[in-house]
């Protein structure tokens, strides 16, 4: 169906590349999603934005956003900017927006009253700095997601687990059957972030805030966060041998019941959903780790240069109302895994865990994320950090307590 | 020769002096610019963007507190010592062999020589499919029935380093060799004659003969390699990206992701002028020892 | 040293390409111990040398289904070119599934002008050190070699600067003349190297008969340097054809180069990794430079010999 839908896409695009009206104008957009799920979710996108007459000219990056990111923004600096690019809102263009290198968005917002479209209201902040807005939020992904194999648990003779705990205490079980208890990629990213969802369950959502907002180095160096620590030691234990490095391959081992679960952002539904799994029936999602239910506010959103070709400005602030309109929403988010950015559009194509999401979005539970309390370089120092942890067993938990510690002292 | 003995000198040789414009405005404005530039900059707190705001030596005081720095320079040492001794006696011996009036020595050359054509990415990617544990030389090993064989360096944060030797010396020793042969076959055959009528084994007349009149060949290799152990970078990210963990990292790695992944311009910044500054150490007294003064046959 | 360097017998100079011969001890009988262990050894290494591009063909050419059945080494029981077709011209990053056809081409446009301007650069250059010295030439020079080993990770943001001040970041021109900068320090060396153990009576007479800086570059150097020019060549075009670093940073995505699309390609996994469309993609993107290996054979490494050896 991936590949029906992209060939349409594209056909589409070449349709329009060759006999497309005059004023078709074309548009690169630059993005990092190159995952099966992803590429069928940001064909949605392009197939919205063509239809308006101009054209999406696709500048996929591949190798996660930690690869395209230096890419798009040496482009920015460069001079040789794109018509509009994937970030992770937050702080990752903070720097680029204060250099007046991107568009001030204001205007339209306020013209299309985001401000009350958008929710939860905590998403437009992320995209803004001194009061105006510089991005186009276009869904919710959170981090904190067990991702289970019914398979695999059916195969070791133990229960799906409903809660990390329960599922530390499956995993002899499931190593007996021959199937690694957690995949965890060897992608430094993946570490870290497992770890930042074990803080926010294990640790609870104050525990979060205090090291990751307040940037508490001696409540990091405490007995609450040791207590994550032993869960991440659990972790790593579980994960000793995983021989995948990215993250949809780890998510391919659930989905073949090789491994027993995955810790990972819900964009690895999209994954599923492409292998034809069903929420619930093949796979078991468990939000917060079943212990901490909430969401995190963290997400993709699409900044725009600043262009000086005014057809190119125009063809933008199409881009921009296309990001945001309800149909286009629906579409990208059920091939994303991801939750739409407004309340009010209808999901009933929704599955199980899209559902489970949207309840607790409902219920106001919901934090921010590293990317918006964090820069990215100390983001690099705790990736560095914990993907050494993974993979190397004999370094102590007491050494790695004492080293985030540190990092989240001198962090900003 | 020398050209000093010409008359109107600055005019006659105008012509030259344009030709190397180029090359002028490389070494001043690229290299020594672009080095300063780096250089001065390592002493700012710049970010995302390069900003002139001094913060002295704190980006030099973090660089040697980070473990993965520390581990980039640790790896950088394993590799290199054993690269530039692999290297060299295998490109040698390899080159010996190759000189003993064989047949099919195109052929053997050829081959010998062929990965370096190949890419750094090239490379990587195909050793990590052949050291890969479930498809590779592992798995095959254990499906013939030795099942506890294990040989799985890419996943293995002690010998990760290793992993990545086979490869890089599969794609250069070729190279190499090929210079080592020019040099053996620059050697004068009356010497073999001489050294055979003495009654030398061959083995010593190469280490004591051939191999001391070759040092000009050793030492422009020595170079080669060196320079390309310092820069070591593509092999790394396509075969494990600096993993696991970071058991692989080396310094051009952390320069280039601290700088673009960390939006840390100025820890970027330090880690490469310490790269430098090793290179300078290095290369300087040779370059000057080699091309310095005035010399001409 | 250095006049060790330059007068010593381990100098395979220009003129001296065609004495260019073995020498080492003569072999003895065909069937003697001494030449089982020659052979076998020479046999063995070379084997090593060719089973990565044997694994490469040989998994390019099976199915999915075999691949998962484990042995690397073994041949392929239904070959496949699906691979090949699908890397080639469908395998996708993002929503271009155009395979690496596209990358090949801007290789192509990348690689032409590249390797011309430079050789073009490096070989007036390398002429005017080696027969027009001029006072400073030698500090330049010796700028440039150090250049040579300087890690790119110091020069990247600098040259994003200059490519931005000039306005042609991004550009493929932009990209050749990063090209052409950084192919300068090793060719400027050989051809300095080459041009200096040509007779020097050549270029005396040519003085005498009035020819100038130009004159005698046309008209003796560069009929003469054959052989460097194809060493040069080679260099160039596999160095360039091969660069990751600099495609990927001062390009954009529909200029990319082949290789910043191979790693594009392999990296983006949908489901499970192909390993048999990766590497038949990688198959197809070192093509080139080996194609140019193959066809050159000798003559690289004469003309390695005859620029490189001598310091």
């Amino acid at each position: 169906m991936r590949y029906q839908l992209m060939t349409a896409a594209l056909a589409a695009t070449v349709a329009l590349q060759f006999a497309g009206p005059a004023a078709a104008t074309d548009l690169e957009v630059t993005h990092w999603w190159t995952s099966g799920g992803e590429a069928a979710a940001v064909a949605e996108l392009a197939k919205a934005f063509d239809a308006t007459g101009n054209h999406w000219v696709d500048g996929a990056i591949a190798g996660s956003g930690g690869t395209a990111r230096p890419i798009m923004i040496s482009r920015i600096t460069g001079g040789d900017p794109m018509g509009a690019t994937q970030f992770n809102h937050g702080r990752q263009a903070e720097e680029l927006v204060q250099a007046g290198l991107m568009r001030d968005l204001t205007d339209l917002a306020t013209k299309e009253k985001w401000t009350e479209i958008v929710q939860p209201k905590s998403l437009l902040d992320g995209c803004t700095l001194d009061g105006k807005i510089y991005c186009v939020p276009v869904n919710i992904h959170s981090w904190q997601w067990l991702w289970l194999s019914n398979a695999a648990f059916k195969k070791a003779g133990v229960p799906v687990p409903k809660n990390w705990n329960e599922y530390v205490a499956a995993a002899p079980a499931l190593e007996k059957a021959g199937i690694l208890p957690l995949a965890v990629g060897g992608q430094p990213w993946q570490a870290s972030g497992a770890f930042d969802v074990l803080l926010a369950a294990v640790g609870g959502t104050d525990a979060f805030l205090k090291v990751y907002k307040d940037k508490d180095a001696e409540f990091a160096a405490g007995p609450e966060v040791a207590k994550v620590f032993k869960a991440a030691d659990d972790a790593r234990k579980m994960a000793k041998n995983t021989n995948v490095q990215d993250w949809n391959q780890a998510t391919n081992l659930v989905i073949t019941g090789k491994a027993g679960g995955q810790i990972m952002g819900d964009w690895a539904q999209g994954e599923f959903q492409v292998a034809g799994q069903v929420a619930g029936k093949d796979y078991t999602c468990l939000p917060g780790l079943g212990l901490n239910e909430m969401i995190a506010t963290g997400g993709d959103a699409f900044y725009f240069p600043l262009l000086k070709d005014p057809e190119k400005s125009k063809a933008q602030e199409v881009l921009a109302h296309t990001l945001l309109d309800p149909k286009t929403q629906v579409a990208f988010n059920l091939k994303k895994g991801s939750l739409p950015v407004r309340g009010d559009v209808d999901l009933k194509a929704a599955n199980d865990c899209m559902k489970k999401g949207l309840e607790i979005l409902a219920k106001g539970n919901v934090m921010p994320w590293t990317d918006q309390l964090l820069s990215q370089d100390t983001q690099k120092q705790k990736e560095d950090l914990f993907s050494e942890f993974f993979a190397k067993q004999d370094m102590t938990v007491e050494d790695a307590q004492k080293r985030f510690a540190t990092i989240v002292g001198s962090a900003d | 020769m020398s050209k000093s003995e010409r008359p109107s000198q600055l005019f006659r040789n105008l012509n030259a002096k344009v030709a190397s414009i180029p090359m002028i405005f490389t070494a001043l404005v690229i290299f020594v610019g672009g080095t300063l530039w780096t250089v001065l900059y390592s002493f700012t707190n710049s970010k995302l963007l390069p900003r002139l705001h001094f913060v002295g030596l704190d980006q030099y005081y973090r660089l040697w507190a980070t473990p993965r720095w520390l581990i980039s320079i640790e790896n950088l040492l394993i590799y290199g010592v054993l690269s530039l001794v692999f290297s060299l006696v295998i490109g040698f011996l390899l080159a010996a062999l190759l000189d003993q009036k064989i047949r099919f020595e195109d052929t053997f050359r050829t081959i010998f020589l062929y990965p370096f054509a190949l890419s750094f990415i090239v490379t990587g990617l195909v050793w990590q499919w052949l050291l890969n544990p479930e498809f590779g030389v592992q798995g095959v090993v254990r499906s013939l029935g030795w099942t506890s064989f294990s040989f799985n360096p890419l996943y293995d944060s002690s010998i990760v380093i290793y992993g990545i030797l086979i490869a890089a010396l599969w794609q250069g020793t070729g190279l190499i060799m090929c210079l080592m042969l020019a040099g053996l076959r620059g050697i004068d055959e009356d010497i073999w004659k001489a050294a055979r009528v003495d009654g030398i084994p061959t083995w010593k007349t190469y280490l004591f003969i051939i191999i001391p009149m070759m040092r000009p060949v050793f030492i422009t290799t020595l170079v080669i390699v060196a320079s390309n152990i310092v820069r070591v970078y593509d092999l790394v990210v396509a075969q494990t990206s600096g993993g696991p963990g970071i058991a692989s990292e080396v310094p051009a790695k952390y320069v280039y992701d601290y700088m673009f992944f960390a939006q840390n311009l100025g820890q970027g910044f330090a880690a490469s002028t310490m790269m430098l500054l090793s290179v300078i150490i290095v290369i300087v007294p040779w370059a000057y020892l080699e091309f310095g003064g005035k010399k001409r046959v | 040293m250095s006049d060790q360097a330059v007068s010593s017998p381990a100098i395979a100079g220009a003129g001296g390409l065609e004495a260019y011969g073995p020498s080492g001890p003569k072999p003895r009988h065909t069937f003697s111990r001494r030449n089982i262990f020659l052979y076998g050894t020479l046999i063995v290494v070379a084997l090593y040398y060719l089973l990565p591009l044997y694994v490469m063909v040989v998994t390019s050419l099976k199915g999915m289904p075999e691949i998962r059945l484990g042995n690397i080494f073994s041949p392929p029981m239904e070959i496949t070119f699906e691979p090949w077709v699908k890397a080639w011209s469908s395998a996708c990053t993002g929503l271009n599934c155009d395979g690496l056809s596209r990358g090949f081409w801007n290789s192509v446009r990348i690689t032409i002008p590249s390797v011309i301007l430079s050789i073009a650069l490096a070989s007036v250059n390398g002429y005017a050190l080696a027969n027009w010295r001029f006072k400073g030439a030698d500090t330049f020079f010796i700028i440039l070699i150090v250049g040579a080993f300087i890690p790119y990770q110091v020069m990247i943001y600098p040259i994003v600067i200059i490519l931005r001040e000039v306005g042609l970041y991004g550009s493929l021109s932009g990209l050749v003349i990063v090209h052409s900068i950084f192919g300068m320090p090793i060719l400027t060396l050989l051809f300095r190297n080459y041009f200096t153990s040509m007779p020097e009576e050549l270029f005396r007479a040519a003085r005498v008969d009035g020819a100038g800086f130009w004159g005698i570059y046309f008209r003796i150097m560069l009929p003469m340097s054959l052989p460097i020019f194809v060493v040069a060549i080679i260099l160039q075009v596999t160095g360039i054809w091969n660069d990751f670093l600099f495609g990927v940073v001062y390009t954009r995505p529909d200029t990319y180069p082949m290789t910043v699309q191979l790693n594009n390609i392999v990296n983006s996994v949908q489901g499970v990794k192909e390993y048999n469309v990766n590497m038949a993609a990688t198959i197809l993107t070192g093509l080139v430079p080996l194609i140019v290996y193959f066809l050159s054979g000798k003559l690289f490494v004469r003309g390695i010999a005859a620029g490189a050896v001598k310091g």
